[in-house]
């Protein structure tokens, strides 16, 4: 029994340092951004590489939940008849949460686990001593552009996926099914609030995307030396950046809406 | 043995310098010099704290003990600015070459001069071509460093670690994994670079032929202190005997080839490792 006790004590007072060490790491991260933003080039780039990374995975999931969104929407709608109001559901459905959520844990998985890779690597091989070593901060010149492109992608994404979405859910709804076109996005336009639906899922997108860029980065920086370190901090970017995204969301959407909308 | 150190002002000081990894002690009491102009051989057998000790002049480490001077500066009390400072007059190649895997040949090589000059573009390449022309590699600048063999890859870092014509350079076993012909080359380019630069140089090898041609001091590290040291000219006429069993590599004498462990007999009556 005490065992045990001890094994928990000992993993809560584990996980409450590398928290620690992970907001440290945030603070300096935040401190050395310089460069990121004086060679703007540099954090264009790895927009580019997160971003073109998750691009098609993203384009195509978007569209899949938009067109599974239509069916099941289109059929619990139906029920009452009011399968015109197909829009309004799907679009908010979207922008609030299914957008940045999904969007998130797709880049999560999968320019994250490769940001945490590449940084890992970087270190096994010795490259981030190296450029130490040359006087060239490692944080400021390889960690804090890769974390600015990933929290920059990220509601750029979302913003994608979203559109794919609805897009998707027309293409089933309207195309398909034959609900009627100008209801669909007339309803869709008149009911979707900017400030209410469409800022806060961007806020949220926004919000994910410092947590997984940071998840992604601090494993890399902070993974073992070795081949199994970095599979490992592979791994735990994955699980922590989905635990985080859904409790962030779950936080975030418990201030945002409170049903007087 | 005599220690006859060779005249002239000191640029790397390290006196009684000790470090531990954790509470495991790699170094302890060493004391160190590297006068200006100079290349210094550091031997010593695998595991000894060679690499540790460049990194400790680098003020990568920080010794637990103590003090590092590098060109006058005390490294234990430079702030972080002051160091990179220091640091962008120091050239270093790592034990595994450490190229950067995203950049090509030529980028590795310019990366120093792009992060730390405003040179033009036309000027950066001119550099780089030269200082891969002294490499031998002059013509692999548009490789990955995925498509380079391991001495290739060393020869690149060495280009690199010279590229902004450094006052100290630290050589981490540049001569691994060379063929007799390379090594030869390497070993010269080290000389001429030394000396054509005006820099100084340390070397950490193993291979005391050719340290014993190029070198102007040696000094051999056994069990975490400064075991013998001298010119080449002492060293080859030397009778100490960790002196005679590296530089005859025999296998039997005071250097010890295993890990610090307990009895082989205890522990494999005991069956463990
Ligand atoms: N990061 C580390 N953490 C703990 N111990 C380490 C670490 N790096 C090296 N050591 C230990 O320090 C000792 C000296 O290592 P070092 O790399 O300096 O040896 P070396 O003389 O360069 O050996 P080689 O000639 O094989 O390169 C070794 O016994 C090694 O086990
Ligand atoms: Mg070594």
């Amino acid at each position: 029994m005490t065992r045990i006790l001890r094994a928990i004590g000992a993993r809560t007072v584990d996980g409450i340092w590398r928290m620690g060490f992970a907001a440290r790491f945030f603070a300096a991260i935040l401190m050395r951004s310089g460069t990121s933003f004086a060679r703007f080039q540099l954090t264009i780039r790895e927009i580019f590489s997160t971003g073109v990374l998750s691009l098609i995975i993203i384009l195509v999931s978007g569209f899949f939940v938009g067109l599974v969104l239509g069916l099941q929407g289109y059929e619990t709608l139906q029920r009452y008849g009011s399968s015109d109001a197909l829009g309004i559901l799907v679009a908010l459905s979207l922008v609030r949460e299914l957008g940045p959520v999904v969007a998130g844990l797709l880049f999560a998985s999968r320019a994250g686990s490769a940001l945490t890779a590449e940084i890992g690597l970087m270190k096994t091989t010795e490259q981030l001593k190296a450029m130490d070593m040359m006087a060239v901060d490692p944080i400021a010149r390889v960690v804090a552009p890769r974390f600015w492109g990933g929290v920059i992608s990220m509601p750029l994404l979302a913003a994608l996926f979203s559109t794919m979405g609805v897009f998707g859910a027309w293409f089933i709804g309207v195309v398909f099914i034959g609900v009627d076109d100008g209801a669909f996005w007339s309803q869709m336009q008149a009911s979707v609030d900017f400030r209410y639906d469409i800022v806060n899922g961007v806020i949220k997108s926004v919000v994910f995307g410092f947590a997984v860029a940071l998840i992604a980065v601090f494993e890399g920086y902070d993974s073992a030396p070795t081949a199994e370190g970095v599979s490992r901090a592979i791994t735990r970017t994955v699980v922590n950046s989905a635990l985080a995204i859904l409790a962030l969301d779950f936080v975030l959407t418990s201030f945002m809406f409170r049903g007087n909308g | 043995m005599s220690v006859s150190f060779p005249s002239g002002d000191t640029l790397v000081d390290v006196s009684s310098v000790d470090f531990a990894y954790d509470k495991r002690p790699i170094l302890s009491g060493i004391n160190l010099r590297i006068p200006r102009g100079k290349l210094v051989a550091i031997m010593g057998g695998s595991g000894c704290g060679k690499t540790t000790l460049l990194r400790l002049i680098g003020g990568q480490l920080r010794p637990t003990g103590g003090t590092i001077t590098v060109d006058g500066q005390d490294l234990t009390k430079l702030a972080r600015k002051d160091m990179y400072a220091l640091r962008r007059r120091v050239g270093m190649l790592f034990q595994f070459g450490a190229l950067f895997t995203d950049l090509s040949v030529f980028e590795n090589v310019a990366f120093p001069l792009r992060e730390h000059t405003d040179l033009p573009d036309d000027m950066i390449r001119d550099l780089v071509l030269m200082k891969l022309h002294a490499v031998g590699l002059r013509g692999a600048h548009k490789l990955m460093p995925n498509e380079l063999s391991g001495g290739m890859a060393r020869r690149v870092a060495l280009a690199r670690a010279v590229a902004l014509d450094p006052m100290l350079i630290m050589y981490d076993e540049p001569f691994a994994g060379l063929d007799p012909i390379s090594l030869a080359v390497v070993g010269q380019l080290i000389r001429k670079l030394n000396d054509a630069l005006g820099a100084s140089s340390i070397m950490v090898t193993h291979d005391v032929h050719e340290s014993l041609e190029i070198v102007d001091y040696i000094y051999f590290l056994s069990g975490g202190k400064v075991v013998a040291e001298g010119t080449p000219d002492e060293i080859r006429a030397s009778t100490d005997p960790f002196v005679k069993q590296f530089v005859n590599a025999e296998t039997d004498g005071p250097l010890p080839f295993h890990f610090p462990s307990g009895s082989y007999r205890d522990a494999l009556m005991e069956g463990r490792p």
